[in-house]
Parts: structure tokens; sequence; C-alpha cells
């Protein structure tokens, strides 16, 4: 075994050296009934590494990818250019085979990449400040409505229902476990939250920028309506379209997370992918996960980075920590900073524009080809068409043709059961975007 | 002495922020440009913003940046890595190959399910090995890492004690004073409260603590084994058997798992949940704090709870099962780490039925080899074998020279070693925990040990230089205290 280096002489002088005759004397505390001898389990057989590739490679065509057909599917993860350099920089072991930088003289490479990656985020958000990520987009905003719960001190969350259906699954198991009620607002009659609600009581306001369907929230009606009820404005948001829309935080949002995917991580069936985590200044006492922070050499004048406002985490606060979270998905973090990087600001407000120039030619393409646009709000990049047909079966043939037409919405939102969510990203051609439609108007006739 | 940078010159300037390297114009990658109509923004979204503040760096500088910054991070493929508690073995490359083939990393979670019959099997591949290396029922790969795991078996297991009308009632959470900070706090995300278990003075849990803990009110114990002491709890099936005769539940914390594959099986000490660490006993590789990887392993019992969707066999195929009523509910956005998955499987797939025990037993050979070359300069904490880590004491140098096991660590940096967990579990004073892991030669070994016998004669001899450590690195030790009195963590123009 390659991973294992030991040679049989390696093994009798170390057994010399602790004073053990065998390698099985070393385990006599285990109680003899549980053990097992090596080899017994029924596992499959060992494979070598030619074979082990070509297995590999042999389960992986059984799967439909999206390099085989043309993807306008998105609904939380989208199919966004990955620059090269993003993979360069990801797989250099220095970065990939770390861990948490406990050590920080040893890890100054990732300390600052890591502040770097604060900085852009909370840029990216309009927020003071950012922290070094999350599991997810899902169990970020779930942090982010218990964070406010104890700032608030009220057992109460509030929901558009226009956020992602998965992000409030994930929420709603969090808020069973420890007891928090959760509210939800409308939206699915006019593809907008309907904040008209008094949302008395509530510790926060949750919406997300653009919504699950694609529109452009008001936000600073949510901020009103937030204050109204005396709770916090918290934004599920996407990082690519804060390049091109007013910020969260113009709006004064006072948590903002977001999943982090979009910006240089692959899809890779939604994991890893990376949480985005930002809030207002005067919160940062109270934020869940690990913080980089700017400080001097203790003897010496050269700045440095360490991981800072450490009496908040779990391995000191233990039961009183603001989460549990340990490990976070900082090899995301890298990613999406390089990424942020690599396209900068214009490259950033480049892929956000075409996206919205893709989204407008789809729109008009598709409602030509039959489908009727089902909400008139303002969208980004993404939006909701209604079919004559049933979408699921819309959705298989236009499979069959090579396009992934989006996402049918009966199963999370009853009353759109005609209708589709359709994703288009920079990626996308006019010519693919026409073929989508001409595909479609055949499937409709 | 080795240095553990790479090609590094006085003359090199310190790694300046990206944001000092930004210049107008510039851009570091050829951004696709939308063949379609162009539209009037301000018609279609309203106001739009101008202000956004990012750098601009072309595509050379840019891997320049990466290349210095990685050039000061350590990481396994640099030298040894031996931080205990967080197994830090190799990462095989050819996990990173097969994780990056396109049948896999271009999947969308929300493509249908019978578009991905190839990712299923690797799902329920995952899930059947790990069934058979613990001995557990069932496993759920939907936890994004091992606090994650934690909470979702906590969540389980309250779920269960809600179905039978207990769920008021068993609202105590037992947690051993070793165990790791998660434990107690994954229980508080779960409504908990938490009460603590002493351990001995032979590093067992105490037994007694225990029975006068157990009444009415428990709902589980979070027992760590083998132990955040690197030792396997002997009273382990006892423990067990008390606590369901108090009607409550155990939980195990595998992130000590590398001691055990495929030598024991806690599903047969008597558990009813674990959690594992892929990312730590399956070589996922760390990638400097994450993503982990957190599995799941529990008993039938506590099956018809499991977050959805559940990927299992059924017949010949394999299906993503959503409508399950008793489910907990999503525990995260969607299949959990799946190309994570896919390097666990391709790692198990490699060590396979014949040599999968070589796992634990190298590493438990390597953990008793380094605790027997430093017994000398840094007693065990504990007079019996270790299992895949060792606990050690530099309580002497604290008291005769002002030494702190901190000092000793950093100064093994200037060795060229990444230092190893000071001061976790807390119940051992000046505690070093070192888990070498099976990936290390010999020769590693015997270097590492060597350091660290010299370095304690300078403990004695010249401790200054250990107060002074460490000198090698592009900066000396830094001062945390200022860290969080001038709270500076985002750059802006004016903060540097
Ligand atoms: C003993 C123990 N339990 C739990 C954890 C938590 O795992 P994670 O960091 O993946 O959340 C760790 C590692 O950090 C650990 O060492």
């Amino acid at each position: 075994m390659p991973y294992i280096p030991h040679t049989e002489s390696d093994v009798s002088e170390m057994l010399a050296t602790i004073g053990a005759s065998s390698i099985d004397e070393l385990f006599r505390e285990i109680p003899e009934k549980l053990r097992v001898k090596p080899g017994a389990l029924n596992l499959p057989d060992a494979l070598d590494e030619p074979r082990l590739m070509a297995h590999l490679w042999s389960i992986s065509k059984k799967n439909v990818n999206m390099a085989d057909v043309t993807c306008f599917l998105g609904a939380g993860i989208y199919d966004r250019y990955i620059p090269a350099s993003v993979g360069a920089v990801i797989s250099r072991g220095e970065f990939l085979t770390a861990y948490t930088p406990y050590q920080p003289e040893a890890s100054q490479g990732y300390l600052q990449a890591i502040y770097e990656f604060q900085t852009m985020v909370a840029e990216l958000y309009g927020m003071d400040l950012a922290n070094a990520s999350m599991y997810d987009g899902a169990t970020s905003m779930a942090e982010a409505a218990i964070m406010s719960t104890s700032i608030k001190h009220r057992e109460k969350v509030t929901i558009s229902e226009a956020v992602h259906p998965h992000y409030r699954q994930v929420l709603a198991t969090y808020c069973w476990s420890m007891g928090i009620e959760i509210e939800t607002l409308p939206a699915v009659s006019g593809g907008l939250t309907d904040l008209s609600a008094n949302s008395e009581g509530t510790s926060c306001i949750i919406i997300q920028y653009p919504n699950f369907f694609g529109g452009i929230e008001d936000l600073a009606a949510a901020r009103e309506a937030a204050d109204k009820a005396g709770a916090l404005l918290v934004v599920v948001a996407d990082p690519v379209a804060c390049a091109l829309l007013k910020p969260p935080g113009a709006f004064g949002a006072d948590i903002v997370v977001g999943e982090g995917q979009p910006m240089g991580v692959a899809m890779g069936l939604g994991g890893p992918v990376v949480g985005l985590f930002t809030c207002k200044k005067e919160f940062i006492r109270q934020i869940p996960g690990r913080i980089v922070g700017r400080t001097k050499e203790a003897h010496g004048d050269k700045p440095g980075y360490v991981m800072t406002l450490r009496t908040r985490e779990q391995d000191i606060r233990r039961e009183k920590a603001t989460s549990n979270i340990c490990t976070n998905e900082a090899l995301m973090a890298l990613a999406a900073t390089v990424y942020m990087i690599a396209l900068g600001k214009n490259g950033m407000r480049k892929v956000a524009t075409s996206t919205v120039q893709n989204t407008q030619y789809a729109i008009q393409k598709l409602t030509e080809a039959g489908a009727t646009l089902h909400y008139s709000s303002k969208v980004f990049g993404e939006f909701v068409l209604s079919l004559p047909k049933d979408p699921a079966v819309v959705r298989d043939a236009l499979l069959k043709r090579g396009i992934l037409a989006g996402l049918p919405l009966g199963e999370f939102y009853p009353e759109l059961a005609d209708s589709i969510l359709v994703a288009v990203t920079e990626l996308r051609t006019k010519e693919e975007i026409e073929t989508y439609a001409s595909a479609l108007k055949e499937v409709l006739a | 002495m080795s240095n553990t940078l790479g090609f590094r010159t006085k003359r090199m300037p310190e790694p300046r922020l990206i944001f000092e390297q930004s210049n107008k114009g510039r851009i570091g990658c050829n951004v696709p440009v939308a063949d379609t109509p162009e539209v009037n923004l301000a018609a279609i979204l309203g106001e739009t913003r101008s202000d956004l503040n990012l750098p601009e760096i072309g595509e050379l500088e840019l891997l320049r940046h990466f290349t210095r910054l990685s050039h000061i991070n350590y990481g396994i493929e640099t030298g040894f890595y031996p931080l205990g508690s967080c197994t830090m073995k190799y990462n095989p490359k050819i996990n990173e190959k097969t994780a990056g083939l396109p049948g896999f990393a271009n999947l969308h979670p929300m493509q249908p399910v019978a578009t991905i019959p190839g990712a299923l099997e690797i799902l329920v591949g995952v899930q059947d090995m790990l069934k058979e290396i613990t001995g557990f029922d069932e496993i759920t790969l939907q936890p994004l890492a091992g606090a994650h795991g934690e909470m979702t078996c906590l969540m389980l297991i309250k779920a269960y004690f809600e179905s039978r009308g207990e769920g008021k009632q068993r609202h105590v959470v037992l947690v051993p004073d070793s165990a790791h900070g998660t434990n107690p706090a994954s229980a508080a995300r779960c409504g908990y409260d938490v009460k603590p278990i002493p351990t001995t003075e032979e590093g067992n849990t105490d037994m007694e603590a225990l029975a006068a803990a157990l009444d009415g009110s428990v709902a589980a114990l979070m027992l760590t084994n083998p132990s955040t002491l690197g030792l396997f709890e002997p009273n382990i099936e006892k423990i067990c058997e008390m606590v369901h005769a108090a009607g409550g539940q155990v939980f195990c914390d595998g992130a000590n798992m590398n001691a055990m594959v495929g030598t024991t099986r806690p599903g047969d000490h008597g558990f009813d949940c674990m959690h594992l660490n892929l990312h730590k006993t399956f070589s996922t590789p760390h990638g400097g704090g994450g993503p982990g990887c957190g599995a799941i392993g529990l008993k039938s019992h506590l099956e018809p709870f499991l977050p959805g969707p559940v990927i299992r066999h059924e017949g010949e195929t394999v299906i993503a099962d959503s409508d399950r009523p008793q489910s907990i509910g999503r525990v995260s956005g969607f299949y959990g780490q799946f190309l994570m998955e896919v390097r666990a499987y391709t790692y198990l797939r490699a060590y396979g039925k014949q040599k999968m025990a070589d796992i634990s037993r190298f590493s438990v050979l390597n953990a008793n080899y380094v605790r027997a070359r430093l017994k000398e300069v840094l007693p065990p904490a504990h007079d019996r074998p270790c299992m895949h880590e060792c606990i050690l004491t530099a309580e002497k140098y604290k008291k005769e020279n002002g030494i702190r096991a901190l000092d000793i660590s950093k100064r093994l940096i200037d060795y060229g070693f990444h230092p190893p967990t000071n001061y976790f579990p807390l119940i051992v004073p000046e505690c070093f925990m070192i888990e070498p892991t099976e990936t290390e030669t010999k020769e590693t070994l015997d270097e590492f040990c060597d350091a660290l016998i010299e370095i304690c004669r300078e403990a004695v001899e010249t401790p200054d230089l250990l107060h002074d450590a460490p000198s090698t690195q592009i900066v000396g030790r830094l001062d945390e205290t200022l860290a969080v009195k001038n709270l500076n963590v985002r750059w802006l123009p004016t903060s540097v």
C-alpha cells in the first residue's frame, strides 16, 4: 500500500522500542470480543491505481453532466464560468492539505487570503464585515436566524415564502430543535414578498435578493417592515447579482448571508459549496464561526494575521458558544477569493450584466415559443414560466434534446404546478437560447 | 535546521495585500461576453451600483500572489503535521483526480434524480462500506462536517424521544470534561442542558459520577472513543448498558475512528449513533479549515427520523427517498459534500477488504512509537498503551524552567515541523496531543522525536530560544490580544 510506508524491519524496530511483541498487543485494551480480525470485514476488494481510476470513470459516465447538456437550471446553484486560475491555486498542496490555521506563524498565507476574502465578501454585500465562511448558504441562513433570536431575545423568526424552499426546510429543522417559532410571509401570488403582515414579536425578517423566483425584492420596504416589528433584517443574497444591484447593506440590512458557489466553485451536486456570512459591526461578538483579524508581532512591528474573537467559539466557550461550527469551508472560500480577484470589479460587473442581457433575451424567446412569464416583477437572472403542458413532461422531453430546461415548481409550490423556474447565466449563448426556444415550441405543439 | 518556506530570498518583497497591488484597467480573466442583444440596465433593474471596489489584477500577478502566499503556509505536503485529533494523513492524489471528473464535478444538485445514477451509486457505496466498517445499520452523508454530524445525531435522538412522548422530560445531555468543544456546543444547538462528567486519574469515564448523573432527565451521553486522551474506554459496553437502562441514548464522537478502522466497530460497542469525520479518517483534504465531511451512523430505531433525502437501495436500483413523514427534515442544502464523498469512495476502494485494517494498525503503531521515543523528555499523561494519538505533558518545564507547551510548539516550527495540538484536552496540564497517522515513515517520526528531544534540552539550557520562537518564519509570534483590542477584520483604503 503506497499510503503506508512501513517496511518489515521498520515494524520490528518500532515494536522493539515500544517494548511490544506485535501490533495486536497494542490493541489489548479493546475487549477481545469487540475486535475483528484484519481482513474479516465484508468489503469490496482493494483496487490498484489504474483499475481504481477506470472504475470511478465508468461510474461518472452514468451521470448526465452539464457538459452533455445546456444548463438552464439554477435555483441556488449556478453554471458560471470558473477561471483556470482558481483550480491552479486551490490544488496547491500548501493550501489543500493544511488544517485550520491554529499556528498563525506557519499559516500566514491562508490567513491573509481569508482576510482578503472577508474584505471582498463584505464589499459585495455592502456590509461592515464578513466571517471566514460557513458550510453552505442554507445553514448560513439558519445561523443568521438563530443569531437574531439571541440578539433580540425573542423566540420567533419570520421568513418569506419566496426564499429557497431547501433553505426554509433547513431553517425549520434548526428551529424545531431549538424551540424557535417560524412565521411565513406570502409571496406566491405576486412573485415578491407581501410585507404587509404585522410581524410583531419576531426577531428577524428573512428575505432573499433576488428571491427564489428571480424577482428583485424591495429591500427598502423590508427594512421598514423590520423596523416596525423592532426586528433585524436578514437578507439571503446572490453575490454575483450584488456586483450590479444596489447591495443589501445600502438598504440597512443587519445580516446578509448567501451561497458563494457561483464565485468559482464547481457545482459538484451541491457540495462542497460555501456559505457567506456578513453583518453590521455592532453584532460582531454574536457572529458564528471563525474570523481572521490583522495584528502585529508581539515583539516587532511586522503585520500579520490571526484568528480572532476566539472566545465566541466552541473550543473555548463550549455550550455557550455562538454556534457549534468548527471546520468551515476554507478551500471554497479560497476559490471564491481567487474568483473575485480574477474578475475584479469590471469582470464581476460584466458577468452580472451578461446574465441580465441573456436572461432578457431568453424571456423574449421562450414566451414567443408559447410559454407565459408568470410574474411581472423585475428579475436578475432567473424567472418563472407557466407552460400549457405538464412541466415535468416538458422538462423530460427537452432533456432528450440536450437541454436542461429548469426546475418544475409544483413540488415546492402546489399553486405553481404549471410552472418552471429558468436560470440563464453569462455562459449561455444566443444560439443556445434560440435552440431552447425552438425545442420548446416543438414540445408544446 | 530546515526551513518551511518555499522559494524566498531576503530581497523578495513582503507579501502585500492584493488590494495594494490593484491597478485600474487590469483584469485576471477573459470574461465571457454575451452575444445577445444589449439591454438598458436601468430600465430592467432600476437603480444599479457603480461603487463596487474590488481589485484589478492581471492573471500572472494573481498567480504570483497566491504562490507567494502558499510559500508561507504549511500543509501535509510541506512536512509532518502531527496535529492531535485532526488525523493529518496523506490525501491521495488520485482522489483529487476522481473528484475532478466532469461526470462528478459538473452535476447540478437540482437536476432530475434519474440523470444521476452514478452519483447515487457513489453515495450508497460509501454508505454501505461505512456501515460495514462502523457496525451501524444506517449511514447518512448529509451533514457537512463533524460538528454538523454531532448536531444531526442529537436531533435524531430528540425526534426519537418526542415520538415516544419523552421529549420534554429528557432535556439533559451528559458530556465528559475531556470532550471536544463542539460536543457541548452541538447539544446546546439542540436545546439541551449540558452536564459535565468527570474523567478518572487513569483516563476513563468516572463510572460513579456517571451512575449518579443518570436519571429520567438524560437524553444522551456523548462519548468520544477512543477518548481525546488517546485511550480506548475499557468500560464501553458497561457504559452503554447503564445509559440504556436509564432510558438514554449513547452518541459516539467518531473523530478518532482512525484507531478503529478494520479492528473494532463502534456499532458493536453499544452506541446508538456516531458521527464520522471523513475529512480525517477517510483522507479527504482539510483545505485549510474545510470543507469537512460529516457522515453519521445509527441503529435502526433512529432510522425513521433520518434527514431527507435518504439515499437507499430499492430492489436493483438506488433511490433518493424524500417521502419520510417522521424525518427531522433537511440539515443542509443538497446531498452533503458530494465531491468529498467521491474522494472517500476512492480511498475506501483503494484499501478494500484486504488492507482496511492497516489504517488503524499502523496509526496505533506510529503513535505508540512516538510515545515510547519521547517518554523521557515528555512523559505520557497515562501509563497505558495509547491508540492513534499520544497525550504527553510538558508540566515539568513550566514548573522548573518557565517554559510552556506552547513555547516548545513554536520552537518546533523553527525545526521545520508543524506543532502538535496543545491545551486540548483541557484536563491535562501543558498538554501535547500528538497524532502521527499511519502514512508517516519511521524516519520522519525519528527526525521529529529528535527535534523535540533537542528542544526539551534547549528548554533547560537556553530557554530564551523558546520564548522567542519561531524566528524562521515570515513573522514572529503575533499579538493576539491586540487583534481583539484593535479589531481589523477587513481592509479599507485607510486601514493599513
Ligand atoms: C474530537 C473531535 N470532535 C469533533 C470535532 C469537530 O469536527 P469538525 O471540525 O469537522 O466540525 C473535532 C475536530 O475538530 C474533534 O477533534
